[in-house]
């Protein structure tokens, strides 16, 4: 249905130049609001009440990413200390938040929230990027050419670069396992490796609705929020917290329309200014300088 | 031994693959004395658990750890809407309900596909013991870390970089790039 309505916008726009692209503007924003991903798309509900930040999560990705060494121990929960971004080495990483009045510290594991419309993908040139049914947000590392449009798309900043590669440096990020799991029905390594279940792997439609249950259920503990369920058009990842989203590392101002919709007005005007711009003013050119030859000619024949 | 792909072996839910037995079941009171909980044997060695000891500290209240199962009085009253008169049930072990395949497509499509089914968020084998057993040692301030229960094992060192396979020290701080 989206393509559909993205193509009729497209040829619109094309046919009808400027004007289309104005009548056309709020029938499309609606067209992208009701996606909502693919229906059977799997998901994860990270519940931070449960994270005790054992980082087993990370040491499990690291095997099943086959990534290199790290600097110290999975064990060694001194990295907690400093905030930490995800890295050509690691996928995810978990953090600690100190939350003021609560005597114990909160941790978020962070990696790909494998959006519903990812932004990396629409900012992709080459299409490296595909949202997979079931869920992932995956890239072809053979055709990415490494111009990083997608880190800076990303509101996350999830998307990694192998820096340390000289010769053929290519964005790394989390792939919700999808080669060697999610495609098969498996839950990615972290999930499995969570002693706490702080990681709930399932259809994003029902862990919604789970969700929704633990806050009715215990809404003296948890935020009456899902982050993810509708941030930037919503995530296969989701959020549930006992504290404020901000003050444990969350933007909590993305607002929910999809990155996509906030450029595509844009983005489809860029092939009518391609293709019909030239002509155009070509043909005014053409027009206007054919008195002027006319006019030469006559005097070459005097 | 039959087909298990390598990487599903090494990977930590391999740990849970089975559940012990009973390894000393002298009975003492009504419960076993011991229960050697094995099922992280791959990464970890086994806990053995003294069931009487905890028994003393819960004051014998089996519906800390049992909830319903052993037909005790609870105090939740959400699951009292059910269960007051329920009794004691055929089983009482955690495995028996704490499902060890909790997030395999079979389990969840057995959900999915039951609409009567009023504990859709219960949670597996193993987040029941370390849920369970991790807010209680919280709780009284006894010891909380991995390894005060279970000690690991080569292949668990082997997983999370540690002891024999830690990485040579190095000045470099923690983080690093993007």
């Amino acid at each position: 249905m989206k393509t559909m309505n993205r193509r009729k916008f497209l040829k619109g726009s094309l046919l009808g130049g400027a004007a289309a692209s104005v009548i056309n503007k709020s029938k499309n924003a609606d067209a992208s609001a009701s996606f909502g991903g693919y229906p059977d798309a799997m998901g994860v509900l990270v519940d931070l009440t449960r994270c005790v930040g054992c980082r087993s999560c990370e040491a499990a990705c690291n095997k099943e990413q086959g990534l290199p060494a790290p600097a110290q121990s999975f064990d060694d929960l001194s990295v907690l200390d400093h905030e930490r971004r995800t890295s050509e080495g690691a996928y995810t990483v978990v953090n600690r938040y100190e939350i003021p009045g609560q005597d114990h510290p909160l941790f978020r594991k962070i990696q790909c929230n494998h959006c519903n419309e990812p932004a990396c993908l629409t900012s992709c040139f080459v299409n490296a990027y595909t949202k997979t049914p079931e869920g992932a947000v995956i890239y072809d590392p053979t055709v990415c050419v490494g111009c990083r449009t997608c880190m800076v798309a990303c509101p996350f900043y999830i998307p990694a670069y192998s820096y340390s590669s000289v010769l053929n440096p290519v964005i790394k990020k989390c792939i919700f396992c999808y080669d060697t799991r999610l495609k098969f029905g498996r839950p990615p390594a972290c999930v499995e490796s969570c002693p706490r279940e702080a990681l709930t792997f399932g259809k994003r439609k029902d862990l919604i609705k789970t969700g929704n249950q633990r806050i009715k259920n215990h809404p003296d503990l948890y935020e009456d929020h899902i982050y993810g369920e509708n941030e930037v058009g919503g995530t296969s990842w989701m959020y549930l917290s006992s504290a404020p989203f901000d003050q444990v590392g969350f933007d909590t101002d993305l607002g929910t329309q999809p990155i996509l919709s906030y450029v595509k007005e844009f983005l489809t005007v860029v092939p009518m200014v391609l293709t019909i711009w030239p002509a155009l003013f070509a043909g005014f050119h053409l027009l206007a300088t054919r008195k002027d030859k006319q006019k030469k000619e006559e005097k070459s024949e005097i | 031994m039959e087909h298990i792909p390598k990487y599903l072996l090494s990977t930590v839910i391999a740990m849970l693959l089975c559940f012990s037995s009973y390894s000393t079941i002298a009975i003492a009171s009504d419960g076993p004395d011991e229960v050697e909980i094995d099922s992280l044997a791959q990464l970890y060695e086994p806990v053995y658990f003294d069931h009487a000891m905890h028994e003393e500290v819960t004051d014998s209240d089996c519906a800390v750890c049992h909830h319903h199962t052993l037909g005790t009085q609870i105090d939740d009253e959400n699951c009292m809407r059910c269960h007051a008169e329920s009794g004691e049930t055929d089983e009482i072990s955690c495995q028996e309900c704490h499902s060890s395949n909790r997030f395999k497509a079979e389990y969840l499509n057995k959900i999915d596909a039951d609409n009567t089914l009023y504990h859709r968020d219960k949670v597996g084998l193993k987040a029941a013991y370390h849920i369970r057993c991790m807010n209680c040692h919280e709780e009284m301030g006894v010891a909380n870390g991995c390894q005060d229960c279970h000690s690991r094992t080569d292949a668990g060192n082997k997983f999370f970089h540690a002891g024999n396979y830690a990485p040579p020290e190095s000045d470099k701080p923690a983080g690093g790039g993007h």
